[in-house]
């Protein structure tokens, strides 16, 4: 039984994985459980199993990293950043990111610098999460589109 | 006052596996392998490097009982123990060389930043490893 776990919970985080290397493409579910070799609504379920939170909320949540990254490390627009993190609405995009850091994405560029550490330290670091930030949304905009990240269409990133 | 790291440890599933790819893949080499009983303390290090050991510790008795072992064994498996940084003078040359070696668990390919080039691989395991080409203004510092 635990070789069976073992092996699932590997192929799960080489999905995670996967979504923290391409989170600029258009990702859906079915595609990142394909990575794992399971079904789609296995993979929900045993990531959140695995990972305490669904696929779709943790790569939303390093879409957003991503946007914060950004925001405070370039002078590119805020419709650009949109886009280069796999969202493919401003409005989803403008509305996620108030939801999950309490700001706007003009308010937190203009709150904060570049930080001086190495990239894979504030990947680590600061994917908001529901411990850091208070959970003031998140659950309500998964509960529309439960089975799908829905973000980004193809052709949609640079 | 302490002078010096000796020995870190990073767990993983099979020794056996451990030692091919952190040899034949990643490029270390073997330092110590005593096998006593159950257990079998069995370290690496950077060609050229000695004195800093790994220790591929497969989670298991004597040390450990069969419960906890699976544990850590599941704890593992989804990257939830740790890791190593490693340095290189070539992080894109590596990045070819690895791939030729069969690697294919890459959770970052080599991107260059202010301080430097920098890649992410797992081990078979699900350990994380990231490998570093500093910048030359950063080695010049060091």
């Amino acid at each position: 039984m635990s070789r069976e776990v073992e092996d699932l919970n590997r192929r799960l985080l080489r999905a995670r994985d996967a979504m923290d290397r391409a989170y600029a493409e258009p990702l859906d579910v079915r595609a990142v459980a394909a990575v794992a070799y399971v079904s789609e609504a296995h993979f929900i379920r045993s990531f959140r199993a695995v990972f305490g939170e669904t696929p779709h909320r943790y790569l939303q949540r390093r879409r957003v990293e991503r946007s914060m990254f950004l925001l405070r490390e370039t002078d590119r627009s805020v419709t650009d950043i949109c886009l280069d993190v796999g969202f493919n609405s401003l409005g989803t995009f403008s509305r996620t990111f108030r939801q999950i850091v309490g700001e706007t994405p003009s308010d937190y560029r203009a709150g904060h610098e570049p930080m001086l550490a190495p990239n894979c330290y504030q990947m680590a670091a600061t994917r908001p999460s529901e411990a850091a930030t208070r959970p003031l949304v998140a659950e309500a905009a998964m509960a529309t589109h439960p089975s799908s990240f829905g973000e980004a269409t193809a052709g949609a990133a640079p | 006052m302490i002078t010096k790291l000796n020995v870190t440890s990073v767990m993983v599933l099979d020794q056996e596996k451990a030692l091919d790819f952190y040899v034949n893949k990643l490029g270390l080499e073997k330092a110590q392998d005593i096998h006593q009983g159950l257990f079998r303390w069995l370290t690496v290090r950077v060609p050229g490097n000695p004195g800093i050991e790994i220790f591929l510790q497969e989670p298991g008795p004597p040390v450990q009982d069969e419960a906890t072992a699976a544990q850590l064994r599941e704890l593992i498996a989804k990257g939830a123990m740790g890791g190593l940084v490693f340095q290189t003078d070539d992080a894109r040359g590596l990045y070819e060389t690895l791939k030729a070696r069969g690697v294919t668990d890459f959770t970052q390919e080599p991107v260059t930043h202010a301080y430097g080039t920098d890649m992410g691989i797992r081990d078979p395991f699900g350990n994380a490893i990231r490998i570093l080409q500093p910048a030359k203004v950063v080695q010049e510092l060091q």
